[in-house]
């Protein structure tokens, strides 16, 4: 199954961050294994152990992948190539509405539903990995569309006053080459047949895509930030019967600030799976 | 008597770091861990790891030269564990954090509250019995650190105190401030639900102790000695008929009780996540005690008896 151990190295083993354009979010910091729980599991048990090499995760996730069934086989291929078609379907409205209307005012409402479903289904891709058809970690996989969905139904589906915003066409129109150019990668891995041009779009669109991307999302948060503030929106005040509070205003803020320590890990990330992958570089990773 | 020699070389980039010649055949990775030393005083014995094949399990202090299936040069081939800290250390960190922190709300130190609450106290009896249970807990959790808990490392990576610090003080902060707060509610179902809660906390408190002093006992002094933990006369150890762990199944009942108590949710996140990580743990010691003894007791589940 070269095609899956292509997909592999492609995807740089256990730990890469699987989209070549913009993720959403970066990742958490952890880039052990994904066996290696990112918890304290290991500081108590075994706190000699800095989790299995990287090297040898690969190995496992090949060997892992060579096991793949049909069924698996069958059904990760109709559900790229679906995910692909709706990203397309997506990006031609997208277009459709800009060159008859001429103005982004009112492309999100025109095109929120495709995006719901279509973002939403990607939480299969949590399952994927949870039942190992996937070779990544569920945390990183996880983070991602986590993200993804906060994105969606946290900020621009529930804040209306912000879905007129340039800022929401500029992460849409990232996500969206992103997304089409991923799973066609992913879609012709499977079955064996990747084009060059693939292989070098989804690790070359990234470096454009990926901070235009997270401009438009932090754009945006800001954005809506004023309304949070005026509505109260999700949160609860003191007292009630729980003892708790929320204010969603400064979860925002703290989600922006999020982005700067996680943004750079992700995007160098992805620059050194860049370089091995497309330039075969040999990368020596630092010991954890 | 032969003398060994001993080669060792990076895991990773295969050059040879030290040779050492005339090593006794009894001596110990220990031993050999204290002489690389010498050549290389940056890696102090806690932070090398020892191993036969590059890719291979860590070797043991313990063992000895003589009956590893090497030939009279051995190659060694080592990893650098990184910066390490002992276990004793992190654990009395990231217990005194806790104790501190939660006094420091529930004094109403200035620029928690409002100025007008500062260094006021709570009308509710409740905030000032959580506070009580809170800080047994942990001064209970600093003394079985200092006199209790015989550990089988003695060390972990550094960078662990500050994961571990983060969660434990980062939680203490956050369940503080509410059950502190000007603006607490008490327990929907008043004293009883309190007197309830107190119950549970104390009966898991005194559980836990025992399953700690119990587990102690199965080690002597200076030893690495594992053994299968069984029921002693004190009732609180009988637990061990059920589960593995019974020191985890009574730490998450102190905390259901303390959630019970304050009514915060809060608390119940803390104990759903040392739950969820407490479980982790169980499972893996399960799983050793099962790979380690062949007659190990079949009725013991990892954390909850017959579920988990």
């Amino acid at each position: 199954m070269g095609r899956l151990t292509e997909a592999a190295a492609a995807g740089g083993g256990a730990s890469a961050a699987r989209s070549a354009g913009p993720p959403p979010t970066p990742l958490p910091l952890s880039s052990t294994s994904p066996g290696c729980a990112a918890t304290m599991a290991s500081s108590e048990e075994d706190g000699a152990n800095g989790g299995a090499s990287e090297a040898g995760d690969e190995r496992e996730a090949a060997g892992k992948r060579r096991r793949l069934g049909l069924l698996a086989t069958t059904w990760l291929t109709f559900y790229n190539i679906a995910m692909t078609a709706g990203w397309l379907v997506l990006a031609v409205a997208m277009v459709r509405f800009y060159m008859e209307k001429g103005t982004h005012i009112g492309l999100y409402k025109s095109i929120q539903k495709t995006l719901k479903f279509f973002q939403t289904f990607a939480l299969l891709e949590i399952v994927h990995c949870l039942i190992g058809i996937i070779p990544t970690s569920v945390l990183v996989v996880g983070v991602q569309v986590s993200s993804r969905i906060f994105m969606v139904w946290l900020v621009t589906h529930s804040i209306k006053p912000i879905q007129n915003e340039e800022s929401v066409v500029l992460f849409l129109v990232a996500w969206t080459v992103t997304e089409i150019t991923r799973y066609s990668f992913y879609t012709f891995s499977l079955l064996d047949h990747l084009p060059y041009f693939i292989k070098w779009a989804r690790y070359n669109f990234f470096i454009i895509l990926y901070p235009v991307g997270v401009a438009g999302e932090l754009l945006t948060i800001y954005a809506a930030l004023p309304y949070v503030k005026k509505t109260g929106m999700f949160s609860i005040r003191l007292p009630n019967k729980y003892n708790v509070s929320f204010d969603y205003y400064y979860f925002l803020l703290i989600t922006m600030a999020s982005y700067i320590p996680l943004f750079p890990q992700l995007y160098f990330h992805m620059l050194r799976q860049r370089r091995k992958v497309l330039h075969g570089e040999v990368i020596v990773e630092k010991d954890d | 008597m032969k003398h060994y020699e001993v080669e060792i070389l990076d895991a990773k980039s295969r050059e040879k770091l030290c040779f050492l010649d005339k090593v006794e055949p009894q001596a110990t990775i220990a031993e050999i861990k204290n002489l690389f030393t010498k050549s290389h005083p940056q890696w102090y014995p806690a932070r090398q790891s020892l191993r036969l094949d590059p890719k291979g399990k860590s070797l043991k202090d313990e063992d000895v030269l003589q009956k590893l299936p090497v030939g009279t040069t051995a190659t060694l081939y080592f990893r650098d564990l990184g910066a390490q800290i002992s276990w004793v250390t992190v654990f009395l960190t990231e217990y005194a954090g806790p104790l501190f922190i939660y006094l420091l709300f529930y004094f109403r130190v200035p620029f928690i509250y409002g100025h007008k609450y500062d260094f006021t106290s709570s009308r509710h009896t409740v905030v000032h019995l959580a506070c009580i249970c809170h800080s047994f807990h942990y001064i209970k959790r600093l003394l079985e650190t200092l006199f209790v808990h015989r550990f089988s490392h003695g060390t972990m990576p550094l960078r662990n105190i500050f994961k571990n610090c983060t969660y434990y003080w980062g939680f203490a902060a956050w369940m503080a401030y509410y059950i502190n707060h000007p603006l607490y509610t008490p327990p929907t179902y008043g004293a009883q639900q309190v007197k309830l809660a107190l119950a549970i906390f104390v009966i898991c408190q005194l559980g836990n102790f025992s399953i700690h002093m119990a587990l102690r006992d199965l080690r002597p002094a200076g030893s690495k000695t594992r053994k299968i933990p069984y029921p002693t006369k004190n009732p609180f150890t009988w637990l061990f008929l059920l589960v593995s762990c019974p020191n985890y199944t009574y730490e998450v009942g102190s905390w259901i009780g303390f959630a019970i108590m304050t009514q915060c949710l809060p608390v119940a996140l803390f104990s759903l996540v040392g739950f969820t990580q407490m479980t982790i743990w169980a499972k893996g010691k399960h799983r050793s005690y099962l790979k380690e003894f062949r007659d190990y007791p079949p009725l013991r589940m990892p954390i909850i008896p017959f579920l988990l």
